[in-house]
């Protein structure tokens, strides 16, 4: 299947949408009228033909125009990108993830051969032709793990493990929501949670622990995770905030269903073979609230949703200021109806 | 299946390497590749023995540099319950096997400024995989390996061939005993330690580097435990709503297996915790032999390891 490639921008102009095929594959988070934390952790399984979990790595419609706001994104700062000096067995593990998976689900698009450790990538729609030695960063432009995710969306972080804790030891992360890799960078898992409010009195980031240290090599998991974001912008990160904080004052409800949007992760997890390290995946969806609300299931359970969350959400996730005007916008779109079980669309 | 992603392998080549030790090289049935793994990985071997599953876990050696074979050491024991003894004397080449995907419980740490390898016995097949693989990073390591006797060192020449002078052996015969007191002084802050061997040589050398006032962080081994047998006795799986009887050859784990239910475990040698299970009651005393759960724990008789824990007693009741 060719994907057609958009031509769109995530910044200054904010040409960004999504087709009426990418809606309906939107991977919208909420399986009930309601949310709390929870370890909803599950196998990253293929899921649904044509839906964001169909394979591995989701390659979609905006796949060029990402690549283009990454670049973008590093040039202007290039600390997105760091890699402890003990993660580059960690780096070409990704690396090779990344290039099988997508070479392997997206074969008119991308194309990988392998001659022992000599290596042969094409990737079609960036216009990338590389041949290199695996295992030897001097035959790449750039370190492995940088090379690889210049070309895949989603931010990936390379987690270590010992001493029974994980540590962020390497990632490149430009389309996050409000963390910065710059200052977790060598953090253990309890300490780059730390600011996340209700979780840890629960117990969920013990478990999540527990359950990731034993993580098995050849069965990932994946948990999806949301908050909203004014404008289309991907780069939503501390170091930009003067950027992008502003415009939470900007919503009117005039201009609500345009300017607000659902912006999820689907964050996967693999054990990496040879390094015994953990790739952390996040990949980040959005979706304006009309576009949402083409999908009546969606539009009533999301107005539901945001209507009942909790004052600590709502505060963590920075949607105080504008969230009333959401609700209400929603609520035009909710006649009352009950909605089916399970997160697709009817 | 709960034990994760399994391979079926075909059994290559077998080597007698001392009077107890045997070395088995494996090959995907599938003729494909087999996944890399990081040193200090095992995997769990499944044997089949008419009828009769077993399973045990065998740290890897090493992989083909083309990625066709794994090798696995395994140890005869004299009071094997079968995995060992079987493994020795009924596979040959040629016969298949199932293998789980690599897990890493005893993985290098890659922080460390320098690396102090310590092995005893069959302990040595880690510990020859983390020498490999920090020999290829011109990481800083020296490997101690102490053995019974010369014969009984089953890899005495490769690792010479491979590290000349980083490797020093000890030997029993010659009154020559790993001693913490002379490895560890002198070393570089930063350097970790990795001991995998008997039981009591582990004790020793941990306990003499905390004496030493080294940092638990920087002092690692393995052990995996053989399941101890024992008397018989009941398991009550509750949730199931079936009943079964753990036979004295058998560990409890085996025995719910056996019954038909799919519960969880990783390692099968009391190191993981992936196989922790609750308590629901016991007509008996809970005899644990695991290395994961706390003091506490045990004391609490709430929990259970299944793969080497069992009940001295009548009748255990699980909430599986």
């Amino acid at each position: 299947m060719t994907i057609q490639f958009k031509t769109e921008t995530f910044r200054d102009d904010f040409t960004f949408s999504n087709s009426p095929e990418a809606i309906h594959r939107f991977p919208f988070p909420f399986d009930k009228d309601e949310y709390m934390y929870a370890v909803n952790i599950e196998q990253h399984m293929p899921g649904p033909v044509k839906s964001a979990f169909e394979f591995p790595i989701d390659i979609d419609e905006h796949y060029v125009s990402e690549m283009k706001d990454r670049a973008l994104v590093l040039k202007q700062d290039p600390l997105r990108c760091q890699s402890l000096p003990h993660m580059i067995t960690a780096e070409w593990d990704l690396l090779e993830l990344l290039m099988e998976s997508m070479a392997k689900n997206y074969p008119e698009h991308f194309t990988l051969t392998r001659d022992g450790d000599s290596w042969h990538w094409v990737n079609g729609p960036l216009g990338i032709d590389q041949k290199f030695t695996f295992g030897d960063t001097s035959t790449l432009p750039y370190p492995p793990m940088e090379y690889i995710t210049r070309q895949c969306q989603g931010d990936f972080n390379l987690i270590d493990q010992r001493n029974d804790n994980l540590w962020m030891d390497a990632g490149i992360v430009t389309t996050q929501a409000d963390w910065s890799l710059d200052f977790d960078i060598g953090m253990n898992f309890m300490e780059w949670h730390a600011p996340v409010p209700l979780a840890h009195d629960i117990g969920v980031f013990d478990r999540a622990l527990k359950f990731l240290l034993n993580l098995q090599q050849g069965r990932p998991v994946r948990r999806l995770n949301w908050t909203m974001t004014i404008n289309p912008r991907l780069d939503t990160s501390p170091e930009n905030y003067h950027k992008w904080g502003v415009d939470r004052t900007t919503v009117t409800p005039e201009n609500v269903g345009n300017k607000v949007h659902l912006r999820v992760e689907l964050q996967a997890l693999w054990r990496l073979p040879r390094s015994n390290a953990i790739v952390f995946s996040i990949r980040a969806y959005l979706i304006k609230m009309e576009e949402l609300v083409t999908i009546p299931k969606w539009g009533r359970r999301f107005h539901r949703v945001l209507r009942d969350l909790k004052p600590e959400l709502a505060d963590y996730k920075g949607l105080t200021r504008y969230r009333q005007m959401t609700v209400d916008y929603l609520s035009k779109f909710d006649d009352g109806a009950p909605t089916s079980p399970g997160f697709f669309p009817d | 299946m709960s034990g994760g992603v399994e391979i079926p392998v075909r059994v290559v080549d077998v080597e007698q390497a001392t009077q107890t030790v045997k070395r088995f090289r494996l090959a995907a049935l599938s003729g494909e590749p087999l996944p890399s793994f990081s040193a200090g990985a095992h995997v769990v071997v499944t044997m089949d023995d008419n009828g009769r599953r077993m399973r045990n876990p065998y740290s890897l050696i090493d992989r083909a540099d083309d990625g066709s074979t794994y090798r696995i050491g395994v140890l005869r024991t004299p009071n094997s319950r079968g995995g060992s003894k079987f493994m020795h004397e009924r596979v040959n080449a040629g016969d298949q096997l199932v293998v789980t995907m690599p897990v890493n419980l005893f993985p290098i740490v890659r922080t460390g400024r320098k690396h102090l390898l310590v092995a005893g016995g069959i302990g040595i097949t880690p510990i020859y995989a983390m020498a490999n693989e920090l020999r290829r990073r011109s990481a800083s390591y020296e490997i101690h390996y102490a053995m019974r006797n010369e014969a009984s060192g089953a890899f005495i020449d490769e690792l010479r061939a491979a590290h000349g002078d980083r490797l020093k052996l000890y030997r029993d015969d010659m009154q020559e005993f790993v001693s913490v007191s002379q490895i560890l002084p002198n070393q570089p802050l930063g350097t970790h330690l990795y001991v995998c061997g008997p039981e009591g040589m582990i004790d020793a050398i941990l306990k003499g580097g905390r004496d030493a006032g080294w940092a638990d962080e920087n002092l690692h081994s393995e052990r995996f435990l053989a399941p101890a047998g024992g008397e018989p006795f009941s398991v009550v799986l509750q949730r199931a709503g079936i009943t079964a009887e753990v036979r004295s050859d058998q560990s409890l784990l085996e025995a719910i297996e056996e019954a038909g239910v799919d519960a969880p475990f990783l390692c099968r040698g009391g190191a993981c915790g992936q196989c922790e299970t609750a308590v629901v009651s016991c007509d008996g005393k809970l005899v644990h032999n695991d290395h994961f759960l706390t003091e506490e724990e045990h004391a609490s008789g709430k929990k259970i390891m299944t793969c080497v824990s069992r009940l001295k007693g009548r009748e255990l009741v699980l909430d599986l």
